[in-house]
This record gives C-alpha cells, structure tokens and sequence, in this order.
C-alpha cells in the first residue's frame, strides 16, 4: 500500500497527490490518444459514442451526485444542446461559436427553469424535471419551422481552421475533437470540485440548513448546478447531433433520460470516474447483447433477435441487480477491490458495510 | 457597547408564542447565555436571529444593521455564525471539507474563475487551508482531519460544528446546547474553549444552555425564558436565585449550580 | 352541451388517473417510497384481468374474473415489495426510484411476452350501452369509473384515518425507527401496502380498458398520473383524486380549444404552475424542519 507523504497544503489542493497518480492518467490520455491507431473504426465510432455519453454523464452527475438535485429530465437539454447548435450550423454560423451557444442555451434554460424548481425537493423535483422533458419535446414538434418538426434536422459536418471533423469522412478527428472536449471538461469538473464553488454544492447537497447558515445563497447555488449541469450535458447533446448527423426529437427520448441516470447511478454516484465506468456500460452492453445474440444464433440456433425489448429487460436487470447489491456502482465496487489488493491479506470483510439509514420522513425539510 | 440588540422580539406560529416579547443585548467580548425550560422558546430566538423565521414582532439589531431586513445567507456575512441543537454537519464530507466550508463568507472568487483554477484560486485556497489549521488546532481536532463526519462519535461531530462555526470568523458565535450530549470532561473542554474564544479572539459568545454548571462557569450575563415570556436578566449568581426563575425550574434542583 | 359532454368523459379518464394516483399515493404514505411501476402494474393489471375474462383465454365470468385479477396483482405487488424493494431497505429514496423505473420495464416486457404487442379489447358486460340525459350521453363505463372511483377513495382515506393498521402505516412512514420500537411489523405493513396498491392499480386498469384498447405501453399513462398526484399534494389520498380529475378534466378542454400539441403538454404545465404558486401541492403535506 502506497503512502503519500505530504509536506504542503498543495498537494491536498492539486488534483493528483503525486506524480505517480499523475502518471497514470498521463498514460491513459496516452492511451486514448492512440486509440485510432490501435482499433477499427467501427470501434472508434463506438469509442466516440461512449465518450459523449460519458459527457452527459459528466452533467447529470454534477447535478445528482454533487449537488443532490434530482433530474429525470435531462434527456430534455441534449436536444436542447443538439438543436441550437445544428440550427445555428445551419443557419450559417460556424462550429466553433456554434458550439459554445449550445452548451450557453442549454445552460442558461437550465438555471432559469432552477429557480422555480429550487423551492421544490425530492420527488417533487424530479417529477418537475420529467414534465418540463416532455414540454421540450413538445416544444420541439411545435417549432417546426426551426427543428425540422418530425421529420428531422441535419447537423452539418463541422470544419476547424481548414481542417475536417466530419464523423464519418474523418473520423479521426472528429475523435480527437471530442477527447479534447470531454478532457477539458473533466478537468473543470475537477476544478470545480476543489474550489469554494464545489463545496458550496456539496454543502447545498449535505444540508441545506446548515448551508444557509453558513453564508450559501442557497438559490443562486441550486441554479448555478443546475446551470452547469444543463450546460455540460447541452454539449453532449450537441456532439451527439453531429455523431448521428440526422436526428429528431425521437433520438433524445425518455429512455435517454433513464439511461443518463443508469450512467451516474450504476457508474457511481458522487465520483466523476463514475460518469466514465457508467457510459462504457451503457454503451458496452448492447454490443455485448448483439454479440452474445449473434454467438447464440450460430451456434444454437436459438434466435432472440424476435423478442421486442430484451434490450431495455436486460438493462433493467443489470440496474435492479446494482441498486440491490452494489448501490454504490461501479467505481464503488473498483474502490472496494483496490483497497482489497492494496491491504492484502489485512482486508476485512466488513469495511466497507454501509450504515443503515432508517427513514425519517422527508415531508419535515 | 452593545453589538446584538434585541428589542421586544416576538413570533407566534398560529396561536402558539413561541417567543413573545423578549429584549435582551449582548455587549462585545460578553458570554451571553439564554436558560429556560425545553419548549421556551431559547432555539426559537436563535433561529429569529439566523433569520430562518420570520418575527411576528420586535427588531434585532447587530452591530448598528437591523437583521430582520436580511435573508438568512446574508446573515453570516455579517459575522454571525452558529452551531444546531441536532448537529447539522454535512455528513459525506471530511472534517477538513467540513471546516472548509466555513470559510465561505469569506469567498474571493467566482465560479469562473473556480472553473478554470486561476491563481488566485490556489492561493485562495492555501489562505483558507490555514485559517483552518488553526481553528483545527485550536479545538485539537487534527486527528480527524480526513475522518468522514459519517463515522465519527457524537462528541467529536459537535467539536467540529463548532469549529466549522469558528472557520467563518465571526464576530459572534451563536452556541445552541454546546454541552448537550457530552460527558463532564468534554464540557469543561467546551468552557476553557469558550473562555479562549472570549479572550484570545475577541468573540461575542450567545449560548443556549442547560448545564448551568458551565453557564454559571463562563457567563457573564444570563437570560431565563420560560414559555417564550423573558424571566430574568442578570448575572448567574442573580438569575439562579430569582424567584420566578427557581418556580419555572418546578422539580430542578436549581441550587446545584449556583456554587461557581 | 359540448363543453358539458367534453368536462364529463374528462372526469371519467381523470378518475382513472386518479386512482393510478391513488395507488403512488398509498405507496408514499405508507413508506415514503415512490413506485414508479404503478402505470405499469395497472397495465399489468387490465391484461390480467383480459386474460381471465376475455374469451381468447379463460373466459371466466366478468366479476369472479376482474376478482381474482385483483388477488393476482395484490400478489404480485405484495412480491415485488417482499422479494426486491425490501432488499434495498435502508437506501435512500433515489434508490427506489431508479429501481421501479426498471421494475417498470420488466413488466412490460412480461405482459408482451405474454400477450404480445398488437392492442386487445377488454371484454366487459357493459360495452357499448349508455344512458341519455337530455342530449348528454354517459357511457356505463364513465358512471361505473366514476362510482367505483370516489368508493374507494373514501374507503381508502377511511383505512389509513381510522383504522389501527392504516395508522401504523403512517407511523412507519414518518420514523421507521420509531416504528420500530413500539412494535410496528414495518416490512410487512409495506408488502400489505404494496398488494393493496397493486388491487387499486388493477381496478384503474380495468376502467381503463373498458373505454379502449390495451397494449403494453400505456404504462406511460403513469407518468401523467404522477402529475396528478403531485399537483394533489403527494401525501393526500383525496388530493390524487383531485389532481387525477383536475388533469383529466383539462386535457379534452385542451385539446378541443388549444392548437395541436398543447394537449400533451397541459397536464405537465398545469403540475407546474401548481409546483411554483404551492410547492407542497394542492394539499401540501410538507412541514418546516424545526433545527
């Protein structure tokens, strides 16, 4: 087991304690730097699609995991996201203002839909969330005339300083494009969590009361989390138009909001690693289902390919089984592992056994 | 000079007074205490001055600011800070996490710039590490520094409370029950704190409390309510044989504590 | 008269939806725990009740048949609470919310195994017939909804006020470790609650299908009933019904004067606006913490 031994209140404000820590996410940038000369494309595609998710994942998580607010909705701002920046592509204007006014839109709907939601907590919030999703849906349909309606919107291929992006003709860069997103990201993400802002979410999150108390306008600390958060994943969804490059309001669905809240759930509520093991799975298993149902076929003869919804069921499953037996998801389970190979063979059984919780009720806030 | 000016402070919650009209004032570098039954109304006044109720009646005034025009984030920024009967930490953070968040009166950046971790941050934040330390120091909590509040026993987490309040350098410390919960060694610890609190970093203490073993041992001035009706106003010696005090305490052996 | 007709067949869906909202209701104030299968469960309810009935299947008499699908959802909702939600006993509230979500799903995957996807016709003894009041025409099966609705409405409100059982359920639901010690069986009042709220949802799925078709996916129907119970209040049995009539009233007036896609949207604006104007709902249950 590693000990750090620490001679500066620095290396608690650094992000990495040291240059070992340091060293392993420089060899993992490496990694997926390289990753188009060690893989197909088709691999690279899927690679791609994981990192967007992992950044929606990054958005919801700062808002569920980190600020504790609830959002069954979050679907809604992706094709916010997607929407202003395809609309504005086509319209003229290029990727890189694009871009931003995107994740701008997203964001700024997002803490103006906060301040009326602040007030309400819990459940109520998240049935809020889930309206306000099928509102912007709605909204979508009515506003043909700028999203295309049913029938869809096109989001144009992006060009940087003369150099290509298209997802399909450079699927490199548009690889790289994306890398560099979700790293800057996670590195504000990061950032953020360090600061007095982090804190004053954990602090909104833990107890509201005390937060007051303490000189937190808990308002503005709600809206700004729910800013960010909308934001964030208002870029993802933007990414995600360009990934699939013909959407409409059927490719952010309900289900895409259930899925976000797989992500940060069975990826690991409250650690950004979380966003990161959460998308993979979301993104791994269908291609594992699809492999498994194709191995089944060829060799058995048994063909699951008819049954509607196996997909969703075995999602389900997984979550079921997840939320019962490992609530703290995957990361959770990675940080219980390492810490049974690190203390090996001094690892008890018992250390990570959650405290029980009974309830009180949450209709006294 | 007077710092916390309390003048005929009332709130009814439907037909029920909690408080109703009580006056009282805390002069800088005082340890005030506020005694008084359990239902008094003694949290009430202190949740009056946080500004977490609204007052039906009367006016606080602290230090020449009228608080019933403030919200109860702005509060803090006037250099109040305080602890809760139930102890209100913030469970999945450490005590160093916890400490940390009281500095944030004292914030010097925005998000923006929180974002992207400019310098300014970084020394920011090294400022606040050792403001920290020493309230850390202070109250002898550096063993715990990274514990999660989750685990910790009752009489550490009220420790840390009250050095989270301490974190915010404050003017005046508003103390609900500091002694509540905890074994007699532990309560002399939290008076010799009160005293350095006094004399060393020229605080204002205001303290709700029914161990009158320590109000009697730190307080200038006491303060009995019973039934949200003020009782007395003195000095412990004077409260504790005040006849109206001693007929509320019915069944207390009040005498006890009177023996600084 | 249209205005009329329209406010009528809309408080017979909004009773449906009130009971959907009935079922979360029961659920909440019992152990604070939101299901939100309770759309799915009444959907699984209706195709029970069309595999008793119907006479593609069992085709056992109508009442006897609407009576054992009633046993059978009470079962498997006294199931789903002994076998899964009790295994996350403990966790906070987030955790059961994501865990009926796919609970949600594994029904309707089920009932599509079962009965497949195309839509079915629940056989009822009294499609078709309907009353004529000066011009205004009822259907049997608006007047049984509306009947069978504000029945157990009462009959529920009077279970949880009055009776020892009703009581403990709340007790359980505000301090389970209080619960606890003075002896409440808290695991068991949920599984109690859970099969009473699977009997409501297969009441509402009956009435529901006595109007239309069923298939699967009107488990979404849930979420609409969610919003009904919000805007109740989400404690409050008589505020689900009234959120559920509220919605059910305002959807055909929306859709009849509103341009095309205000409709959908009405019953999750109306939640809105009733969540900013009065945070707890209409009959907020919701207490200032006293620190």
């Amino acid at each position: 087991m590693r000990a750090v031994f620490k001679t500066s209140y620095d290396k608690d404000i650094d992000l990495h304690p040291d240059w070992w820590e340091r060293g392993k996410i420089a060899v993992l940038l490496g990694l997926l730097a390289l990753l188009p000369f060690l893989v197909g494309e088709y691999y690279l595609a899927e690679a791609t699609n994981t990192l967007i998710w992992s950044l929606a994942g990054l958005g919801l998580m700062l808002l569920v995991g980190h600020s504790g607010q609830v959002s069954l909705g979050h679907a809604g701002f992706m094709a916010i996201g997607a929407y202003v920046d395809a609309g504005l592509m086509n319209a003229g204007v290029p990727w890189i203002i694009a871009f931003p006014l995107a994740g701008l839109a997203a964001g700024c709907f997002g803490a103006i839909v906060a301040i009326p939601a602040v007030r309400m907590s819990g459940i109520y919030l998240a049935i809020a969330t889930l309206a306000l999703f099928v509102i912007i849906e709605e909204m979508i349909i009515i506003l043909e005339p700028v999203t295309g309606g049913v029938g869809g919107i096109f989001a144009p291929s992006i060009t940087l300083f003369g150099i290509d992006f298209d997802r399909y003709a450079s699927l490199n860069n548009f690889y790289w494009l994306v890398l560099v997103i979700v790293a800057l990201t996670t590195w504000a993400y990061a950032n953020v969590l360090r600061s007095p802002t982090g804190r004053s979410f954990l602090a909104v999150r833990d107890s509201e009361v005390s937060a007051r108390a303490l000189g937190i306008n808990v308002t503005r600390t709600k809206a700004l989390a729910f800013g960010l958060s909308c934001g964030v994943t208002g870029l993802a969804g933007a990414l995600m138009g360009h990934y699939i490059s013909f959407f409409n309001y059927e490719l952010f669905s309900i289900f895409i909001s259930i899925n976000l809240l797989l992500v940060v759930t069975i990826g690991g509520l409250g650690f950004i690693q979380g966003a990161f093991f959460g998308a993979i799975l979301i993104t791994a298993v269908p291609q594992l289902i699809a492999i498994l149902r194709d191995g089944l076929n060829a060799t058995v003869g048994i063909d699951l390919g008819g049954i509607p919804g196996l997909d969703t069921l075995i999602f389900s499953v997984i979550l079921v089984g997840f939320i019962i037996y490992e609530p703290t998801g995957l990361y959770g389970r990675w940080l219980k592992f390492r810490a049974y190979v690190q203390l090996f063979p001094l690892a008890r059984r018992d250390m990570f056994r959650r405290q029980k919780t009974y309830l009180k009720t949450e209709r006294s806030k | 000079m007077s710092l916390l000016e309390v003048t005929d402070l009332a709130v009814h919650f439907g037909g029920v007074k909690a408080v109703d009209g009580v006056s009282f004032d805390v002069v800088e570098g005082e340890v005030f205490s506020i005694i008084g039954p359990n239902g008094a109304g003694k949290s009430t006044i202190f949740n009056l001055i946080s500004r977490f109720y609204e007052p039906t009646r009367g006016t606080i005034r602290f230090d020449g600011t009228e608080l019933t025009a403030l919200s109860a984030h702005d509060v803090a920024g006037m250099g109040i800070a305080r602890t809760f009967q139930n102890i209100e930490l913030f469970d999945h953070s450490t005590v160093l996490d916890n400490l940390l968040m009281g500095r944030h009166r004292h914030r010097a950046t925005n998000w923006v710039q929180d974002l992207l971790f400019l310098p300014k941050v970084r020394a920011e934040e090294r400022a606040h590490r050792q403001n920290v330390e020493e309230v850390m120091e202070f109250l002898e909590l550096e063993a715990y520094r990274d514990k999660m509040i989750a685990g910790l026993p009752y009489g550490v987490r009220k420790v840390v409370e009250i050095g989270r309040a301490l974190a915010m350098g404050p003017k005046m410390i508003l103390l609900d029950e500091p002694a509540s919960g905890l074994s007699v060694e532990e309560s002399q610890d939290v008076s010799y704190w009160i005293e350095d609190m006094r004399r060393d970093m020229g605080l204002s203490v205001l303290m709700v409390e029914h161990d009158m073993r320590l109000v009697t041992q730190v307080s200038d001035r006491v303060l009995a309510v019973a039934n949200g009706k003020p009782l007395a106003l003195g000095t412990p010696a004077e409260v504790q044989s005040d006849p109206t005090v001693q007929a509320a305490y019915l069944g207390t052996d009040v005498s006890e504590g009177a023996v600084a | 008269m249209e205005l009329i007709q329209l406010i009528v067949g809309g408080i017979a869906s909004g009773c449906v939806y009130g009971l959907v909202a009935l079922g979360f209701v029961l659920i909440y104030k019992a152990s604070e725990g939101v299901n939100f299968a309770q759309g799915d469960m009444m959907m699984l309810g209706a195709f029970v009740a069309l595999g008793m009935v119907n006479q593609d299947y069992w085709a056992l008499p109508f009442f006897p048949g609407i009576l054992l699908a009633c046993a059978v959802m009470g079962g498997v909702g006294y199931g789903i609470d002994r076998f899964v939600v009790r295994r996350i006993f403990g966790q906070p509230q987030f955790a059961l919310v994501i865990l009926t979500i796919a609970l949600g799903f594994v029904l309707r995957f089920v009932a599509g195994s079962i009965w497949g996807f195309t839509p079915l016709v629940l056989e009822t003894p009294f499609a078709g017939k309907h009353v004529n009041l000066g011009g205004l025409v009822l259907g049997y099966e608006d007047i049984l909804t509306i009947l069978v609705t504000a029945a157990l409405t009462l009959g529920l409100w009077l279970f949880f006020s009055r009776t020892k059982l009703g009581l403990a359920a709340q007790a359980a639901s505000q301090n389970q470790m209080a619960a606890y010690i003075v002896g409440v069986p808290v695991r068991r009042i949920n599984s109690m609650i859970w099969a009473l709220s699977g009997v409501v949802a297969t009441i509402a799925g009956v009435l529901y299908a006595s109007k239309g078709t069923i298939d699967p996916n009107i488990g979404l129907l849930g979420i609409k009933a969610f919003a009904a119970a919000v805007i109740g209040g989400f404690g409050s049995l008589p505020g689900a019904l009234m959120g559920g009539l509220l919605i059910g009233v305002v959807e055909p007036i929306a859709a009849r004067y509103l341009p095309s896609g205000f409709s959908q949207m009405s019953p999750y604006i109306l939640m809105l606006i009733v969540l900013t104007t009065r945070p707890g709902g209409l009959f907020a249950q919701i207490h200032a913490k006293k620190v």
